[in-house]
């Protein structure tokens, strides 16, 4: 009889904890994910805590893995390399939905009001926009800059007035698409010059930056005066001098602008960029270990994080925006892939993809504050993200 | 008789003299993860990590069957100059990429 009452008492407990865990309510604010881009995985984390709270698998081939969230940050869209775009709900840990949009992709975008994502793609190339509640096919733009011809497109950002501008890599050009009727896209085309191979919108929304990878040079467009076309910046900062060799392209983002300018990764010299962000005259060069692939600025905009292409994916070097100059040189790990900042910018997560680590480093001291293991990590992202313009 | 044979003589040692020289190229097993890898994550930044491509092409057996081998051994060495494709010298010997291009052509190793 007692005992009864006692697994009745048990009984009980436990539906109560599964109905807590089942309906727990957090915020997301300090949650993320760390793409594993050989296995298909993405681990979920906790920036506070500084741990890995679940790990999702059957995302197909995530080698260039990219993650935009939702504006409430609860859901992340991952686009796959494969084509494969999938939605993820943070809190409950688990897949709402998959599609297969593309044969190759290359990352993705989500609208100004959250509505709409929209893919980038390869092959066939071109983009994709998708209901982000039900992800149903809404419309298409193909990057055919010629008759019969098809770019790769490249770049792809969120711009103010429900628009996304993107660049292609084949086409030479910045195209900017309206999608304030969903179903119904309307494109505008900027002649930008040889090989945009990614581009970034500034933090306001104002301008869209391309980097060049076949002149020397950065293509700007004016989103709120784009009647004056697109024209280039920091034209010949290769002086002539022969290009070192490129072993991965590197990325640009939003993150690009701070201090009141825009640092911004050479194709094929061991430098760093340095631009006025509203004359876009260039004001200095920083040089580094290698060829920068990301370029990222602290939220503060006090520092700025490199990371090198290969064979100098070991190092992360640290500029000081204030004096213009490397700060500190870090060895995180082996083939550094991706670095992340928390929401304000104490800890900065590195992905170290042939340690099988993330490591978690104070951005004040440069010390580890920690690690996580993960199977060859690559991109991180955190939820702060959502309430950005560009990203 | 002799004159006869001769020719089987140095077709004999041509083959053997190939066949050596294809046993010399073979890169030591440890070498070969190494290529594996440097091909399925480097490589594949452009090629994609599975080689179906990227901002490089596809580099699959299906994709390469109509090239010739030293074509594609040249382009890994000496990359192209005007396109994303970088010379791999500094980090490959001509025999490796002899190796890669032979495995590519056949189905690249995991
Ligand atoms: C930075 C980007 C990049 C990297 C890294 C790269 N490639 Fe390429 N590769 C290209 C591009 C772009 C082309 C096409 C060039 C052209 O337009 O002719 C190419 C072409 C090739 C071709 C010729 C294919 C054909 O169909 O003719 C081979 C073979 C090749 N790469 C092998 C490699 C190997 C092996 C590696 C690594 C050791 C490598 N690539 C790394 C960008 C890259």
């Amino acid at each position: 009889m007692r005992h009864s009452l006692q697994f009745l008492l048990l009984g009980l407990l436990a539906l109560l904890l599964g109905a807590c865990a089942g309906t727990q309510v957090r915020g997301t604010g300090d949650l993320g994910l760390v793409i594993e881009r050989a296995s298909g995985h993405v681990t979920l984390v906790n920036t506070s805590a500084r741990e890995a709270y679940a790990r999702i698998g059957g995302l197909g081939d995530l080698s260039h893995a990219s993650v935009v969230y939702s504006r409430d940050a609860r859901y992340a869209y991952v686009f796959g390399r494969d084509g494969g775009l999938t939605k993820l709900d943070l809190l409950e840990a688990r897949i709402v939905k998959r599609v297969m949009q593309s044969g190759n992709a290359i990352g993705g975008s989500i609208s100004q009001d959250g509505r709409i994502v929209v893919a980038q793609n390869y092959t066939p190339g071109g983009i994709k926009a998708f209901d982000a509640d039900t992800l149903e096919l809404l419309s298409e733009v193909p990057a055919e800059y010629a008759p019969g011809q098809f770019s790769k497109v490249v770049g792809l950002a969120d711009v103010p007035g429900g628009k996304f501008a993107y660049a292609l890599f084949d086409g030479g050009e910045i195209w900017v698409s309206d999608f304030s009727d969903p179903k119904k896209p309307v494109t505008q085309r900027f002649p930008a010059g040889q090989q945009p191979y990614d581009g970034l919108v500034t933090p306001n929304g104002r301008h869209y930056l391309a980097g060049l990878f076949g002149e020397d040079g950065i293509v700007l467009l004016d989103l709120w005066q784009p009647e004056q076309g697109a024209r280039k910046i920091l034209e010949k900062y290769g002086r002539g001098e022969e290009k070192l060799p490129v072993f991965k392209m590197p990325h640009l983002r939003g993150w690009s602008v701070a201090a009141g300018r825009a640092w911004l990764p050479a194709i094929g010299r061991h430098e760093v960029l340095v631009a006025d962000a509203t004359t876009w005259k260039e004001t200095g060069r920083v040089p580094v270990k290698g060829q920068p692939v990301f370029v990222m600025a602290s939220p503060d905009g006090r520092q700025i994080w490199v990371n090198f292409a290969f064979p100098d994916n070991g190092w992360v070097q640290v500029i000081d925006t204030l004096s213009g100059r490397v700060v500190q040189t870090l060895q995180p790990g082996k083939a550094v892939l991706h670095m992340e900042f928390t929401p304000r910018g104490e800890a900065v997560w590195i992905s170290a993809r042939d340690d099988n680590r993330v490591l978690i480093y104070d951005t004040r001291t440069f010390r580890q504050l920690g690690s996580l293991p993960a199977e060859a990590p690559s991109g991180i992202f955190f939820t702060s993200r959502a309430a950005r313009i560009g990203f | 008789m002799s004159t006869r044979r001769r020719p089987f003589a140095v077709a004999l040692t041509l083959l053997l003299a190939g066949s050596a020289a294809v046993a010399m190229a073979e890169p030591t097993p440890a070498r070969q993860k190494e290529l594996i890898h440097l091909v399925r994550q480097d490589c594949g930044s452009c090629h994609g990590m599975t080689l179906q491509g990227g901002l490089g092409p596809a580099l699959l057996p299906a994709t390469l069957a109509e090239k010739p081998a030293e074509g594609l051994v040249a382009t890994i060495i000496g990359g192209r100059p005007g396109t994303a494709m970088p010379p791999w010298h500094r980090f490959l010997a001509e025999d490796e990429a002899q190796w890669i291009v032979a495995k590519l052509m056949t189905g690249f190793p995991q």
